[in-house]
């Protein structure tokens, strides 16, 4: 059985069909890693592609990201020992003073559509509190995100503290908000930078070595 | 209706280059066009420039009032930005913003009460962004108590309800609209203040989102908005709703715009 249904459901973010055919797979005996990666992530990579593109918008993204959610609700059960395989992990915030949380969590919904373990630290997230994540949470990512020109140096104070602990060359730093540019991105030192929710999925792919 | 022209902004990135490149005509030319069109004040805004913001804000002032004879709303979150910019200006500025994080207010009051102004309050809360009507009345309730309390003059408050996308919760429009209702109810004589363009995030044909956005939030008593005044729809739209709404005696400021051009028929 082919998932054209499911991805057709998870796409228009029809939640009723999405969770059918979902449970639909794992009666059929398809595993639950395979249903995951070339049904809902593979949808979820059609749904980022066209919101990159301008083809759809916020709404139906935020759509499509919730239907995906409760298909994974349906399928955890099945995965043995809760072996599910994500790309990676990545943690994620709004830096220290800062309490922006929109953008933030947008790309936060689109990483974990794309397949990344995302561990969400909120907002007002302190250098030193980023640092204790990534040693607990073993990430090989870190997004900060910064709406204030008053926050912003709370980025590079972040990327001090990652070094100052031993973790910078283990770990990628991208950044972004609405004052934030790639010039300050290179400033700073990050390795990465995403104007926007689509293209935080693209580079944390050519982060991971995955594109 | 106040008019606070938003043009002047570096996340622009025409704005961005004529401030590195010092390109006095250029922003002058943005000033004047916004002044030609009607506005009150013009925003300037330097908050990409993290380590130049202060020095870039304040050749902005210098450079928009040597264009315009118009007060500006000085547009940053860093109370050292406002301080430096201050002193460059001419006439009662509007400071935008103070909130109540309390590093933000703490530092912003003594600027706000040792200068005639004006000044935007957001209605943040302390640890977390607005949600509901009922949050954003308590902050905006808060902010005019305290301030009211340190001297400045309701009629100089400015409360700006924190206008958030629709695309991402459709309750975001209508927490704005009720806020403003209920805060010009309890606190007459204060004014409200938005920018419309948070409201269209995330969707397509932005600029009607806006418009209508506009018109709604004028019903509920907004008295200030932020925006481009050189969008003729958009002008039009606020001079018409204005005139519905009983504030443009003999039709006088809509013939007018119509009579020079400023709105044509469609």
């Amino acid at each position: 059985m082919s998932y054209q249904t499911l991805l057709d459901a998870v796409i228009k973010g029809d939640i009723k069909t999405a969770t059918e055919e979902t449970l639909k797979a794992v009666d059929a005996g398809r595993n639950a890693q395979d249903i995951l990666d070339q049904g809902l992530i593979e949808a979820m990579n059609i749904v980022g592609d066209k919101f990159s593109k301008g083809a759809i918008f916020v709404p139906q993204m935020l759509r499509s990201a919730k239907t995906m959610q409760e298909c994974v609700e349906v399928l955890k059960p099945h995965f043995k020992e809760n072996a599910m395989t994500t790309k990676g992990n990545i943690v994620l915030g709004t830096v220290k003073g800062d309490l922006h949380d929109i953008g933030k969590n947008l790309v936060g919904m689109m990483l974990e559509g794309a397949g990344f373990n995302i561990i969400d630290l909120g907002v007002d997230v302190a250098p030193e509190v980023f640092v204790d994540k990534i040693k607990e949470a073993k990430a090989d990512v870190l997004g900060m995100s910064a709406l204030l020109s008053t926050t912003m140096p709370s980025m590079p104070l972040t990327i001090k503290a990652l070094a100052d602990s031993g973790l910078r060359d283990t770990v990628k730093v991208i950044i972004g908000g609405a004052p934030v540019t790639r010039k300050y991105a290179e400033d700073i030192g990050a390795d990465s930078y995403a104007p926007d929710a689509g293209s935080a999925v693209l580079e944390a792919k050519k982060l991971f070595n995955l594109s | 209706m106040l008019i606070v022209g938003e043009n002047i902004n570096t996340s622009r990135r025409r704005i961005s280059e004529a401030v590195e490149n010092q390109d006095a005509a250029f922003i002058g030319q943005v000033a004047k066009s916004q002044a030609d069109a009607g506005a009150h004040f013009i925003d300037v805004n330097a908050g990409t420039f993290v380590d130049r913001e202060a020095e870039y804000l304040c050749w902005l002032v210098k450079t928009v009032q040597d264009a315009v004879d118009l007060p500006l709303c000085l547009d940053s979150p860093s109370p050292k930005a406002l301080s430096e910019a201050i002193k460059h200006h001419r006439g009662e500025p509007m400071i935008n913003s103070i909130s109540l994080e309390k590093d933000r207010f703490d530092e912003m009051l003594p600027i706000v009460t040792a200068h005639p102004c004006r000044v935007v309050a957001l209605c943040m809360a302390e640890t977390a962004m607005p949600v509901t009507i009922e949050d954003r009345v308590q902050a905006g309730a808060e902010l005019i108590n305290r301030l009211t309390s340190e001297g400045v003059a309701l009629e100089n408050i400015y409360i700006d309800p924190l206008v958030q996308p629709v695309s991402v919760d459709t309750r975001m429009g209508n927490a704005v609209l009720g806020a403003i209702k209920t805060i010009m109810n309890d606190f007459p004589g204060v004014n409200t203040i938005c920018g419309l363009s948070n409201i269209s995030f995330g969707l397509p044909a932005r600029r009607f989102i806006n418009r209508t956005f506009l018109s709604l939030c004028m019903l509920q008593g907004l008295s200030a908005a932020i925006l481009d005044p050189t969008d003729k729809r958009l002008m039009a739209n606020l001079l018409s709703a204005r005139m519905i709404l009983g504030k443009d005696e003999y039709c006088g400021d809509f013939i007018d715009a119509y009579q020079n051009g400023i709105i044509n028929k469609e």
